[in-house]
């Protein structure tokens, strides 16, 4: 994982100073509140319903477990000892005094950690697989880059002041796409070209929100040393052109569905050509000396432990349910990938309270090297544990709320605080996910009915990736009431789609029954071998539709 | 006369005035003293103007720094205006200005110039900012200064800090 050097570390200080002063002014009334918005967004300070919010960045969601212990600290010592943990790997506190956030700031800087440009008309966190190298089908891995691209967006002089908010992510397997790339405003899926050379597929305007899309490719092949003078090409089109008069037309979405894929690709490739052999073009050094930090951990030889494994799944029909569900195959023989499900029904999802915190990194320090990773799904992954030791693991996440196994089932929901918290939103969407986990309570049946994506979003700005759930939900305003939008089909992976709205929203209280009697034309619809999205794809809506609103 | 801001945080009297885009119908007027005009006009009166080293020209948002591609050396002095302190096109338009067409005179940073935002300018070119009056021009030099270093290359450094950290 990455350490600061000299320079990172006072480039921290620094900003935590800078901060320091911004809100000394803004409360001495030097700055007017339109003039300190920007400067407390990209500090990660927002002003929200009941009280501030102060979005932490996770850089690609990877964590050591000294940030956890400090991140528990500070939701104790300045919060209400909990904390949240986003869609986009970041983690959120919901009760800070703005008073004490330079305070938070300086504590997580002396762990490494920041809130930099976590909201605001910036460049945000940049995120990727939370399986990044220790999956065996990757072609490289992808954090160095994400890495790189971090340090460059990091106070970029030229793209503070940008039309709207402009998320990066990056992807490395072939054959799954865990961090949705082409949902983003732009999305690089690491490949090799026929040469055997490495390189990115740039995905460009892709994103969620008011007008969903899924990111065209402007460049099939970008040399891998080519990355940031292309992004910062990428960058100064969006930045020049992209619209200001209109904040729901200001992403590069628009822009780029208003110029064509093709024109605005043209128009990115000539600013390129000057500065393609800039000295911000990459080195091959500077790519390995980032690299250096993201080394193999100091793995045991050992084998798989297929038998010992085989014989405690026969004994407990519990573990043997985690171990098909929450557990992954690693690239190292005897090793395994566990996610953490943070979706206990009755817990907001991706909520997790300071001796969570806690007992995550004790974990993760006795079973995983000391790191631990937050997921898209806001659960939490412990990438590097052995598989001998799985059953002592598991044994200890059920007592801690950790061992639901209900990965990718239609209750490992998406879910955005919504309406409880957030001053955007139209409705509520934490109870409209307790309810639908309330129903679907038998384990058995969800596995039946196999990986489902249920996303739940409380507004337009569909935080909780509604547009992309196999089953998306939206809460909507009508005349004061809280209401909610169902859509069906939309995927996030390779074969990203947006969903289609099934058809007039319905109340809080009907949610479950709804979402149940979708379930049920997958289940009298369904071949043996299909999904929920491969039956939705063959069958169409009109099914679903009938059913429904019978 | 209100005071200018220079890239080192000393503050000097400012001499130029900035001449707004005439109304339909209305001529352009040039002051007595020195005068930044908008640059569409300058191109258009070339003849008169070019060389003179009381008059530059001024660039809003949404201009082209292209047009003055060819002309970067007859101009004492380009302004870029920031019609508001969060449009962020003028950083764009200074690197431009300065990276690409090699300009070399003075750059400076007009209209809704705020402290925050100095040391970005800075690092995107600009030599001196008007800020906006009820600003603390006092308090200049210390935004102009919160980092000591960036990670990027910009106009005022070729090296971005990866390839300083080879070295």
């Amino acid at each position: 994982m990455y350490v600061y050097d000299e320079h990172d570390r006072l480039m921290a200080k620094e900003r935590v100073a800078q901060f320091r002063d911004q809100t000394a002014r803004a409360l001495a009334g030097e700055l007017e509140e339109d003039e300190f918005l920007p400067l407390r967004l990209q500090n990660g300070l927002y002003i929200q319903r009941l009280a501030p919010m102060l979005r932490i960045c996770v850089p690609y969601g990877m964590l050591r477990s000294a940030q956890l212990r400090r991140l528990a600290r500070i939701t104790r010592d300045y919060d209400k000892s909990y904390a949240h943990f986003t869609t986009r790997q970041n983690v959120q506190l919901n009760w800070p005094a703005v008073e004490d956030v330079p305070d938070i700031l300086a504590e997580l800087a002396e762990v490494e950690m920041h809130a930099n440009q976590t909201s605001g008309n910036c460049i945000r966190n940049t995120t990727t697989d939370q399986f990044a190298g220790v999956q065996a089908d990757e072609i490289a891995d992808p954090r160095p880059y994400c890495e790189i691209i971090r340090q460059w967006s990091t106070f970029h002089p030229e793209f503070a002041y940008l039309p709207r908010k402009f998320k990066v992510a990056v992807n490395a397997s072939e054959k799954t796409d865990r961090a949705a790339i082409q949902v983003h405003d732009i999305g690089l899926q690491i490949v090799r070209n026929e040469s055997g050379d490495l390189g990115f597929r740039v995905h460009v305007g892709g994103g969620l929100g008011r007008t969903p899309m899924i990111a065209p490719v402007i460049r099939e092949f970008l040399p891998e040393l080519d990355l940031l003078t292309y992004l910062e090409s990428i960058l100064r089109v969006y930045n020049r052109y992209g619209r200001r008069d209109n904040k729901f037309k200001a992403r590069i979405k628009i822009l780029v569905k208003a110029l064509t894929p093709e024109g605005f690709s043209e128009k990115v490739e000539t600013e390129w050509a000057h500065i393609k052999d800039s000295p911000t073009r990459l080195t091959p050094e500077a790519i390995e000396r980032i690299q250096g930090y993201f080394t193999e951990p100091d793995y045991a030889e050992l084998s798989n432990a297929t038998d010992q494994l085989a014989q405690q799944r026969f004994e407990s029909r519990a573990f043997d349910q985690w171990l098909q569900h929450n557990v992954d195959t690693h690239k190292k023989p005897g090793y395994a990938i566990v996610s953490l499900t943070l979706k206990e029904t009755g817990t907001p999802p991706g909520d997790v309270t300071d001796q969570q915190l806690e007992h995550i990194a004790d974990l993760a320090d006795e079973y995983s090297f000391g790191e631990a990773r937050v997921t898209h799904y806001q659960n939490v992954v412990l990438a590097d544990v052995r598989q001998d030791r799985l059953f002592e693991l598991w044994q200890q996440l059920g007592p801690l709320g950790f061992g639901t196994a209900n990965l990718h089932t239609l209750n490992d929901i998406i879910c955005c605080p919504g309406g409880d918290f957030c001053a955007l939103a139209n409705a509520k969407s934490i109870p409209v996910a307790e309810a639908i986990q309330r129903r679907f309570d038998n384990l058995d049946y969800l596995y039946d009915l196999g990986n489902i994506d249920l996303n739940i979003s409380g507004c337009m700005n569909a935080c909780g990736h509604h547009h992309v759930g196999n089953i998306g939900v939206l809460g909507v305003d009508k005349k004061g009431q809280e209401f909610y939008q169902v859509s069906l089909g939309g995927a996030s992976q390779h074969d990203a789609s947006i969903g289609k709205i099934l058809g007039p929203s319905f109340a809080q209280d009907d949610m479950p029954d709804v979402i149940a009697k979708i379930i049920d034309v997958y289940i009298d619809k369904r071949t043996e071998e299909e999904s929920f999205v491969d039956t939705y794809r063959r069958v169409g809506i009109s099914p679903f539709k009938e059913r429904v609103y019978a | 006369m209100p005071d200018i801001i220079f890239r080192d945080g000393s503050i000097c009297q400012n001499e130029w005035v900035v001449v707004p885009r005439p109304e339909n119908g209305e001529s352009l007027t040039i002051p007595e003293q020195p005068a930044l005009i908008p640059a569409d006009l300058w191109l258009e009166n070339r003849d008169q103007f070019a060389g003179k080293r009381d008059i530059g020209v001024w660039l809003d948002g949404h201009d082209e720094p292209d047009v003055l591609a060819d002309h970067v050396h007859e101009l004492p002095l380009v302004a870029i205006n920031f019609p508001k302190f969060s449009d962020g096109r003028g950083y764009s338009t200074a690197r431009l200005l300065r990276e690409r067409f090699g300009f070399k005179n003075e750059l400076r940073a007009i209209g809704d110039v705020l402290l925050d935002q100095l040391q970005f300018m800075k690092r995107c070119g600009f030599d001196t900012y008007d800020l906006r009056p009820d600003k603390d021009i006092r308090k200049a030099a210390r935004s102009l200064n919160f980092f000591s270093q960036g990670y990027q290359a910009a106009t005022d450094t070729d090296l971005p800090l990866f390839r300083r950290r080879a070295s």
